[in-house]
């Protein structure tokens, strides 16, 4: 480097954590939507390009049956509520109530499988029957890995909080982002929704 | 307040620490293993960077070797050289390598190498999926070419339309391991743009705003977005198409409602965009040369970032000029050929731009600069054809023909890669502390040069009398004979060039001329860095004053990031005020062992849909070993002000 190098300021003063858009994980959580959320876009519009080829949608069987789909997304919508207090209490780094949110969330993801398990079981097609069936399973399956991606993610760090790194600011930056992605994958989940259940019905 | 202030202190870069002292202590911290253990752990952007660009011109050579067997295959009428089904493999293979394992990967290498020096900090943005993503790549790359090798190489064109790389007429798994080989390379890409994103955007140097970064930083910062947006579509595209072969879905099948045609769409949605995946990057090697050379900023700066980010939002709303021949509404053909005309504008207005920089200076014609005019002759000559094909009437007549393959090799050879043999040459002397030679660097330009226009020119006239592409031979006597001999001369010719440009890397990495830190007397802060750079990249973080910084009258730095631990400075978005230390991930094994396992499941997933189910179990057990922290906990450790 040059010798006539003068010194203009001193980054030690900077604090060595901060939340939101100040974090590295937050630009690479936002990045991370964008290609997630374009693929579930471009899924959608795959979707209507082949409804464009059919005369009748579903072409020869029921729409899939309400109850689950509904069920899971009222759960999933209510799932909000806990992760707001738990992106709340991370950023105000309180560990105790962090665990408690963190915990429940966990639980209320095995919920989440087990209705999706009923909503493939009541989907009323199979993947290899025509179009219509394989894009409806590539929706929930996609949308199905996006959770049980989260959820592992999740069940990692909360085993992670409860040991000694649970202490450090920047684990709750992780939790704080892991919240943030969690709002993303029930989000995308409402047009999944109109896509899989009430389109058929309803266009 | 200064560093010395903070009560139980620990070592910090400053006045107080600074000189060989200083990058003792920082070539510990930020230095690997010695060894093989530091080779495979390293989180090094600049070690990770070299084997990106070194991997990705292997895969040039080959895919160079096979467009000579092709060329030796059609240097005479009826030759039996090649059989048509190893030539269906062969121009597969040429176009799939060349776009997928050499262009994008070696466009995001440069990237990896050069933006954090550009920009000011110590290391890339999540360094460890850096790694990752090289391996990745590595091994996709890896695996096409044995499958290739052994007789089940993709033989369905590098787009491998449907329905002919569906189960009905392609069985056997060749189409297979295309379809896991873009798998492969999308994930490396994705992982890699999105590193760029926030490294450029968070980890710019104090003071180097939005308007003062570099114009090649702009350029591979455009290309990541076009990346994060286009990708997805043909890593959906290419995973229908394996689950329509693999467990029988309908996604392309028209007999049960699927449409080949949906191919076509979710493969140009991403594959015209990469065309300019490619090209953008280009433009910022050519930006960064004569700006150098010239010895003054690019003329019109503003225009030229509005015309980088115009031509990545125009790139989006072309794709459907590939399908002219495909029967559209009459709307449709209009749209797409106003879109296809008009991205030739910001591309125009770019070279206007660089004209104008020329003009209004005295360039130096070192051998970078030589590459760039050889850029700008290729590249408005290939504009000009793309001009005319983005015409429907003419678009039907000349639609598969050879006047096409010399089209997009005029804009690929000519926007990409030739800036891209400039780029090598002009950061050659920071990459390895060496000039390249003179003389030979001369003589590989030339041959390169000429051959290439040999090879394509000619192509021109071979597709306007009608030679369709794709055929493994044609009949004497429809006037092709001469023209094909000409291009396959052309291509030897090409061919040799590329190997005087290798030996020439070859001689000069042994004994070209020490180079020192900033031989061309270029203003941007890769150039402020020691040549090699340090394994710390900057012994103090640079202060940016202006678009131009080692053209100023000195550089001032910043002092106080810890030099015990790995650390950076984050900044924000727009202004690059300073706002964080952040720490930056140490070496590690686990990228690798996660990339070898996320390999396992690509790999075994083309035979069977349970690898979806059981080789996912290895690749969490190596993310969640990745990114357990592996110290103890730090809190307390060090006073933080808040």
């Amino acid at each position: 480097m040059s010798t006539r190098q003068t010194f203009t300021g001193d980054l030690s003063v900077l604090p060595t954590h901060g939340f939101g858009m100040r974090s590295l994980t937050w630009w690479g959580v936002i990045a991370y939507m964008l290609i997630e959320g374009g693929g579930f876009a471009l899924m959608g519009g795959a979707y209507f390009y082949l409804m464009s080829q059919e005369t009748v949608w579903p072409p020869a069987s029921l729409p899939p049956d309400l109850l689950p789909g509904v069920l899971f997304t009222i759960i999933i919508l209510l799932s909000e509520i806990p992760n707001a207090l738990l992106k709340k209490a991370a950023e105000a780094q309180q560990r105790d109530r962090v665990l408690l949110f963190i915990v429940l969330l966990d639980l209320i993801g095995v919920a989440l499988f087990v209705i999706r398990g009923f909503e493939f079981a009541h989907i009323n097609v199979r993947w290899s029957d025509n179009a219509y069936g394989s894009i409806l399973w590539a929706l929930l399956l996609l949308h199905t890995i996006h959770i049980l991606t989260d959820w592992a993610e999740s069940v990692v760090l909360t085993a992670l909080m409860f040991t000694g790194h649970g202490h450090e600011p920047r684990r709750f930056v992780d939790v704080s982002e892991d919240a943030l992605y969690w709002r993303f994958v029930w989000a995308t989940w409402l047009p999944i929704f109109v896509l899989i259940y009430l389109v058929p019905r309803l266009l | 307040m200064t560093a010395s202030e903070h009560p139980d202190d620990v070592p910090r870069d400053g006045p107080e620490l600074d000189g060989p002292e200083l990058d003792r202590a920082l070539s510990e911290t930020w230095g690997d293993k010695p060894g093989l253990i530091g080779w495979l752990t390293t989180v090094d952007h600049k070690r990770v960077g070299k084997r990106y660009i070194v991997t990705a011109m292997v895969f040039l050579l080959l895919g160079g070797v096979l467009a000579l067997l092709m060329r030796l295959q059609l240097a005479r009428p009826d030759s039996g050289l090649i059989s048509a089904d190893r030539y269906n493999q062969i121009f597969t293979m040429h176009g799939s390598t060349m776009m997928f394992l050499f262009a994008v990967p070696v466009m995001e290498a440069f990237g990896v190498y050069l933006v954090p020096l550009m920009v000011g900090t110590r290391a890339i943005s999540f360094p460890r999926l850096n790694a990752f993503s090289y391996w990745l790549y590595l091994f996709g790359g890896a695996m096409v070419w044995v499958a290739f090798l052994r007789d089940v190489g993709p033989d369905v064109g590098w787009f491998s339309y449907t329905p002919l790389s569906g189960p009905e007429f392609s069985p056997g798994k060749r189409a297979d391991f295309w379809a896991q080989m873009i798998t492969f390379t999308e994930v490396a890409a994705l992982a890699v743009a999105v590193e760029l994103v926030a490294t450029i955007l968070k980890q710019r140097a104090p003071g180097m705003r939005l308007d003062r970064i570099p114009l090649f930083v702009w350029g591979m910062l455009v290309t990541a977005f076009m990346v994060i947006f286009s990708m997805p579509a043909v890593t959906l595209a290419s995973s229908f198409l394996l689950s329509d072969r693999l467990v029988g879905t309908q996604f392309y099948n028209p007999a049960e409602g699927g449409s080949s045609l949906l191919w076509q769409h979710l493969f140009w949605f991403f594959g015209h965009p990469e065309v300019y995946i490619i090209f953008l990057p280009g433009l910022g090697f050519v930006s960064a040369i004569v700006e150098t050379f010239c010895k003054r900023p690019v003329f019109a700066y503003p225009v030229m970032v509005a015309a980088l980010v115009t031509t990545g939002l125009l790139a989006f709303g072309l794709w459907v000029h590939h399908m002219f021949a495909t029967g559209l509404p009459r709307l449709g053909y209009a749209f797409y050929t106003a879109a296809s005309m008009s991205i030739a504008l910001p591309s125009g207005v770019q070279i206007f731009c660089w004209i104008a920089t020329m003009w209004d200076s005295r360039p130096r014609f070192e051998l970078p600069m030589w590459w760039v005019v050889a850029f700008i002759i290729t590249f408005v000559i290939g504009g000009l054809t793309g001009v005319m094909v983005a015409s429907v009437p003419l678009d039907l007549e000349l639609h598969d023909t050879y006047f096409v393959v010399a089209h997009f090799h005029y804009t690929l050879i000519g926007g990409a890669v030739f800036p891209l043999l400039g780029a090598i040459t002009y950061w050659f002397p920071k990459i390895t502390g060496r000039m390249m030679g003179r003389r030979l660097g001369q003589a590989s330009f030339w041959l390169v040069f000429l051959g290439f226009h040999l090879t394509f020119m000619t192509m021109h006239f071979t597709g306007l009398l009608g030679m369709p592409r794709r055929v493994y031979t044609y009949p004497a006597g429809l006037g092709w004979d001469a023209l094909n001999m000409t291009s396959t001369v052309g291509a030897f010719i090409l061919a040799f060039g590329v190997l005087v440009f290798l030996v020439n890397i070859v001689l000069s990495l042994r004994r070209g001329e020490i180079a020192g830190d900033n031989p061309w007397g270029a203003a941007s802060l890769e150039w402020a860095a020691t040549s090699p750079p340090r394994p710390y990249n900057f012994a103090h973080i640079p202060a940016v004053t202006s678009s131009t910084p080692l053209w100023e009258e000195s550089l001032p730095v910043f002092s106080g990031l810890r030099v015990k631990e790995r650390e950076l400075v984050l900044t924000t978005v727009v202004d690059a005020k300073p706002d964080l230390r952040d720490p930056s991930p140490k070496p590690t094994i686990w990228p690798l062992l996660a990339a070898l396992a996320t390999t396992g499941l690509f790999i075994w997933s083309i035979f069977s849909p349970w690898a979806l189910v059981y080789g996912a179990i290895p690749v969490g057990i190596a993310m969640t070993a990745w990114f357990w922290p592996k110290s103890t906990p730090d809190i307390g450790r060090e006073p933080v002000i808040e």
